[in-house]
């Protein structure tokens, strides 16, 4: 028993002849689970406030307490325990038994009885029930009540209402977990069904989790329904790779290739839920553009090769480029896939021009990871825990719904229960941010640390900052200066599930692994000596520095692992710099970089990589691989070290457990830490409209491609800005705004929202016709605003 | 026997415009509140305590006892909600009392918000009876006109507001609990219990529902005190109350009498059953209360008096069913307004009613399956104790009673279809005209 159950007051009760000591206020239903008996149950669901609907869970009450038993059975679902209760339940209980089998009678007259075609079926909860609390035969004769089936609450969760038991299960989620009550039941007795109001359909991240806790097979996902029998499936614990959050999912397999991933059970992370990008969003990587075979570009035109022909061309354009290579790769990266790059790059390569951030960056962000997240003791770390703990949590460029929307479930079930108070410092209430009741500090881009150093925070606060503040100059700065102040704790969250990880591993300029600042001599002779060659001393700095000048730079390789050109500051002068340099690519997709490449390396997906992901929380989470890699493609690790081979050269590992054991090898560092960030806001000027945009979670990534009823339940693009902006930028009629960058421009429609703060404008970053980057616009830009007509209705071709 | 009607809520239905309140204060109105005006919350509270008057919804629980539940050291409001969804069949006391004498509810809700301090007061009426619920707004606006409502009501110093809803036709919304989540605008199924209404009621503040009559039933004991109230009634059912008989009898209506009057006595002031018709059963409070026959006729009509029978008083609506009327009929049209009225939330109610009324379908076509009577008990035990509220619980009393007093009448519709064997035009209110012009 934790510290926490042995201070609450305990309660001794008699469950079946068994004497339970539960926490008072505990329901029947969770002390019989703890005595080891299981009571049958539909509504119930320990993450949900009872129900008591399904009346599924009776039992009898010989004595409530108080010497008196209840003359009924009671459901123990919403029965709370008291001392010196006798109970006892179907194991004991003709009386209990019979109340359980009645119900299950009741509840199979109006099913249809369909198992042989149910996606539930072999993982049903009624079907399971019915088979071992049940009646081998039903005494109705009667008439069942039909509907047409099935219908679409979602583009992706689809209901068919003659298997649902109406236990609420899914309405309750959707309205106390997700905040979404765009369910709800409509109709009523027998015909009462779940439904949604015409036309709006049920709009929430989390919507995959009512298929996953429906106890029957109404609730389905047009992603899975149909392809596979649960029985036929074969399970993998994993670590979900959508983001930062750490969650844990399950995913299901069927002749090597992925079926469907479900929401793992971790109560220090994710409860039993999961968001619908984690859950539905792993298609990508199985379509026509996945690359199979090494390709290597001849007469401008990539030509497949043999993988040692491959290898050669690029180990010889490397070597040519010498130290002015750089290495940038995807966010997305095991912490072993992440080490491997590491290494490779100050080994093989020689170069300290490494990086794992495809996004924007600053100095400041640089400085403040390798002096804060990097040398960070994994045990003194925010974890989720403290978010229930907290006095206040102050999010700061930070939209956990958007973002990550584990912790946003985290800080609302927090909010619900113990009234934790957030507060948001962002252009305008988001709908997550609604959600959470959180308290508005409205400030323009820019203006961030103004507002920061005024936040209300003490010993007992939070402040979660997002990977957006690196945006903004003197955000990170002023964080920390407010952290130093009041003795908040501070957490980063960046969006990407690998950066964490890999930072730490060192695939970051300026830092060794483990933290180690690559201009201390020490940190440089401990690594030389567990890599058993020098270090580079070649300037740290990102590639993306070397991407951002375009044909200017001077960067003569880069070895690109994923990302796209859309992540990038500047997309078009990355391609320009991309285009006059030896560009290597390990890549399983063709892409607008690979389209650059002069060779390309194919690896696995992601789906069959195993390794370890380091979640925002500094936890280290396990990743198995559901599908083994039978096709041609290697791990990165292995061409890594393939490579390095071809270069003369030994990476000293080939798998992702070797190259963990290598990891976990290296001592801690004890040294100095680089320097902390100490960087000025920048002045915005007050007369003009300034630029606001976060990526929302369901957008244009290429990791959702593939993923179509998942990306139809992305949010719509839109502007949204003040009423008083509105009046002063002379849009009062305007439905459409259009929004002009130095290289191109969009229309949007105009959405006005009084919390909006004034003199500035938010657009999503990336679902748009052309992402903001390849406007040329980045967040804190000033913008001018014109009324456009509706797109397409202008007359202009 | 005239002399056993004790007319109070019903004594100025006879006059001119009763509804209006220049009527009602001709006829003494608002005395009540006048006198309770100058009593403190506590002794008003005592007062309806002291006189032990019950309510007259159904379950009967002392009122002023419901009231002393209301913990006034909850800093939320506290609400007094009046629960006028009147929809059980056969029960037509509170609507003909808003229609007449809405003035008589508005009193009795002014006196009792201020025994339990509550500074709003809701009316939930059911929303198809539109007539009543005009009547009772009407009565509210000439309220606070007369500055019976509103802020320092008769220079007391208190204030109340009163807000009139109307349902939207449901009958669970009789359901205390499911009324306040229609009050609140949401669905209108019954809440999980604890937390109880009078901690956690409406808008989750300390909330007291009564029934329309015995609210109404405030105002006359406060005038009138407490021992005049008590020394009518039986032992342990004080006071008076509306008795609502409809059916069978040759005049059907309201008959305000003290509780524990005889089913004889009163189906006497009734002028008895039809002439040339002789009692089959009836209901002593509603459809949901277990069906007497003839042999109960000296049943005491009060709270005890009918749980010895094993049946309830309810609110006292009965309806008389003579010889020509088929029980299997009327049964199932009874189940089929649960079946109906359901709400859907638990399952024993929405599937239970569901296949009640598919067995109670067949016997009345006389196509009854063997075993079919044993199956609506069987039936009725599988819903019987399961259920979310007490909606299912009057669909199971009205089968179990039926076939316990009159079981060869539903083994016969495995047969003989019921309007074969009592053929329905012989107990319409026109039987004589028809067999007339059939003669």
């Amino acid at each position: 028993m934790s510290q926490a159950v042995s201070m609450a007051e305990m309660v001794t009760l008699t469950i079946d002849d068994t004497q339970v000591e539960v926490p008072k206020g505990t329901l029947l239903i969770r002390a019989a689970e703890a005595a080891g008996i299981a009571i049958p149950r539909f509504c119930d669901h320990p993450l949900l406030d009872p129900a008591a609907a399904c009346r599924e869970c009776m039992v009898e009450i010989t004595d409530a307490g108080n010497g008196r038993g209840f003359p009924k059975p009671q459901p123990s679902c919403a029965t709370t325990v008291a001392a010196g209760m006798q109970v006892k339940t179907q194991q004991t209980s003709a009386a209990a038994a019979e109340a359980q089998a009645d119900i299950l009678e009741l509840l199979l007259i109006n099913h249809p009885l369909d198992c042989p075609i149910c996606d539930k079926a072999g993982e049903c909860p009624l079907q399971n029930q019915a088979m071992a609390d049940g009646r081998t035969q039903t005494r109705y004769d009667g008439v069942k009540r039909t509907f047409p089936t099935p219908i679409a609450l979602s583009d992706q969760i689809l209901l068919d209402r003659e298997r649902c038991v109406l236990c609420t299960r899914c309405t309750r989620f959707a309205e106390q977990i997700a905040g979404d009550p765009f369910i709800s039941l409509v109709e009523r007795g027998a015909k009462q069904q779940i439904g949604i109001y015409p036309e709006q359909p049920f709009d929430s991240y989390f919507s995959g989790n009512v298929t996953q806790i429906c106890p029957v097979g109404a609730l389905t996902s047009a992603d899975y329904r149909f392809t596979a029998r649960p029985f036929d499936l074969t399970s993998t614990p994993s670590t979900c790779d959508n983001c930062a959050a750490g969650c844990a999912i399950r995913i299901d397999a069927r002749h090597n290739s992925v079926r469907r991933r479900l929401a793992g059970d971790d109560p220090q992370v994710n409860d039993e839920w999961s968001c619908d990008r984690g859950r539905f969003g792993f298609r990508s990587g199985h379509g026509t553009d996945r690359v199979t075979r090494p390709m290597v570009r001849r007469d401008g035109a990539l030509v497949a090769v043999s993988w040692p022909e491959a290898l050669t061309v690029a180990a010889e354009g490397l070597a040519l480029a010498g130290e002015s290579s750089a290495v940038l790769t995807s966010g997305r990266l095991t912490e072993e896939t992440a080490y491997a790059y590491a290494k490779f790059a100050r080994l093989a390569l020689k170069t300290n021009a490494i990086d794992c951030r495809v996004r924007q960056i600053s100095d400041e962000e640089t400085a403040f990871l390798a002096s804060v997240l990097a040398p960070a003791d994994p045990d003194k770390a925010v974890s989720y825990a403290d978010l229930d703990q907290a006095s206040q949590v102050f999010l700061v460029d930070f939209e956990p719904e958007e973002e990550s929307p584990i912790v946003f479930l985290r800080l609302r079930k927090a909010h619900r229960a113990s009234g934790l108070k957030i507060v948001s410092v962002a252009p305008f209430l988001s709908r997550g941010a609604t959600k959470l009741d959180a308290q508005l500090i409205a400030t323009r881009p820019g203006e961030q640390p103004a507002a920061i150093a005024q936040l209300p925070a003490d010993g007992d606060s939070l402040i979660l900052v997002g990977e957006r503040a690196a945006a903004t100059p003197g955000v990170l700065t002023a964080v920390l200066a407010l952290v130093e102040k009041t003795g908040s704790r501070l957490a980063w969250i960046p969006r990407r599930a690998g950066e964490i990880g890999a930072i730490r591993a060192g695939l970051f300029p300026g830092l060794l692994p483990a933290g180690r600042p690559i201009n201390d001599p020490d940190a440089q002779i401990e690594m030389a000596a567990a890599w058993k060659t020098p270090v580079p001393l070649g300037e740290a700095v990102s590639p993306l520095n070397a991407l951002a000048a375009g044909d200017q730079s001077t960067t003569q390789a880069f070895v690109i692992a994923g990302g796209e050109l859309a992540d990038l500051p500047d997309p078009g002068k990355a391609a320009a710099a991309l285009k006059q340099a030896f560009v290597v690519c390990l890549e399983s997709r063709l892409s607008d970089v690979t389209a650059q490449a002069d060779v390309v390396l194919p690896v696995s997906l992601p789906e069959e990589v195993t390794g370890s992901l380091i979640g925002w929380d500094l936890t280290r989470r396990p990743v198995n691989a559901p599908v083994s890699n039978q096709r041609s493609p290697m791990t990165e690790i292995r061409v890594l070290a393939a490579l390095t081979e071809t270069l003369g050269l030994d990476l000293g590992f080939r798998t992702a457990a070797a190259a963990a054991a290598e990891l976990a090898g290296l001592a801690p560092w004890s040294g100095p830490i680089s320097r902390k960030p100490e960087a000025s806001a920048v002045p915005v000027d007050s007369s003009s409209v300034v630029l606001a945009s976060w990526r929302q979670l369901l957008d244009d990534s290429r990791c959702l491609d593939g993923a179509e009823q998942l990306l139809a339940g992305a949010r719509p693009a839109v502007a949204v800005i003040s009423p008083q902006t509105q009046r002063t930028q002379g849009m009062a009629t305007s439905r459409y705004v259009r929004l002009t960058g130095p290289a191109g421009s969009i229309t949007l429609p105009l959405v006005v929202d009084p919390t909006m703060i004034d003199q500035a404008i938010w657009v999503p970053s990336r679902n748009l016709d052309q992402s903001l980057a390849s406007l040329g616009l980045a967040v804190g830009d000033a913008v001018t605003l014109a009324s456009a007509p509706e797109p397409g209705k202008d007359g202009v071709a | 026997m005239t002399d056993q009607l004790t007319p109070v809520l019903t004594r100025n239905w006879g006059t001119e415009r009763s509804w209006m309140i220049d009527s009602y204060l001709n006829q003494g109105g608002y005395a009540g509140l006048k006198r309770a005006l100058t009593l403190t919350p506590e002794a008003v509270m005592n007062e309806v305590k002291d006189a032990q008057l019950r309510g007259r919804g159904g379950a009967g629980f002392p009122t002023g006892l419901k009231w002393s539940f209301v913990p006034q050291d909850n800093p939320n409001p506290k609400y007094l909600v009046v629960n006028g969804d009147e929809s059980e069949p056969g029960t037509c006391k509170d609507i003909p009392l808003m229609m007449a004498s809405p003035h008589t509810l508005i009193e009795g809700v002014i006196i009792s918000a201020y025994a339990i301090k509550a500074h709003t007061a809701f009316i939930y009426i059911r929303g198809e009876v539109v007539h009543p619920i005009r009547r009772v707004r009407q009565a509210v606006t000439e309220a606070y006109a007369n500055g019976l409502l509103g802020t320092n009501i008769l220079g007391s110093g208190y204030d109340l507001d009163i807000i009139v809803h109307s349902g939207a036709g449901a009958y669970i919304c009789g359901e205390e609990t499911a009324l306040l989540n229609s009050l609140e605008g949401r669905r209108g199924q019954p809440r999980l219990r604890p937390p109880f209404p009078a901690v956690a009621g409406l808008y989750a503040s300390p909330t007291v529902i009564n029934n329309v009559e015995s609210i109404a039933s405030v105002p006359s004991i406060l005038a009138y005190g407490k021992d005049w109230f008590t020394a009518m009634g039986s032992e342990k059912s004080k006071g008076f109350t509306i008795y609502s008989l409809s059916g069978h009898v040759h005049h059907p209506g309201q008959y305000e009498a003290p509780l524990g009057i005889t089913m004889r006595d009163l189906l006497a002031l009734a002028g008895g059953i039809r002439p040339g018709h002789e009692l089959k059963f009836f209901t002593p409070g509603g459809s949901s209360t277990p069906i007497l026959t003839a042999d109960d006729l000296d049943v005491v009509l009060d709270y005890e008096g009918l749980a010895a029978k094993g049946t309830m008083l309810g609110t006292k609506a009965m309806q008389v069913f003579d010889e020509t009327v088929s029980v299997v009929r009327t049964t199932k049209r009874w189940v089929e307004f649960y079946k109906h009225e359901s709400c859907g939330k638990c399952t024993p109610c929405r599937e239970g009613t569901w296949w009640l009324v598919q067995i109670l379908d067949r016997l009345e076509k006389g196509q009854g399956h063997p075993g079919d009577v044993d199956a609506l008990l069987t039936v009725c035990s599988t819903i019987s104790g399961k259920s979310f509220c007490t909606l299912a619980e009057g669909a199971v009393a009205c089968v179990t009673s039926a076939v316990q007093h009159f079981r060869s009448e539903f083994e016969a519709g495995l047969t003989t279809p019921a309007w074969e064997l009592l053929p329905y035009g012989a107990s319409s209110a026109f039987a004589q005209a028809d067999s007339e012009v059939a003669a």
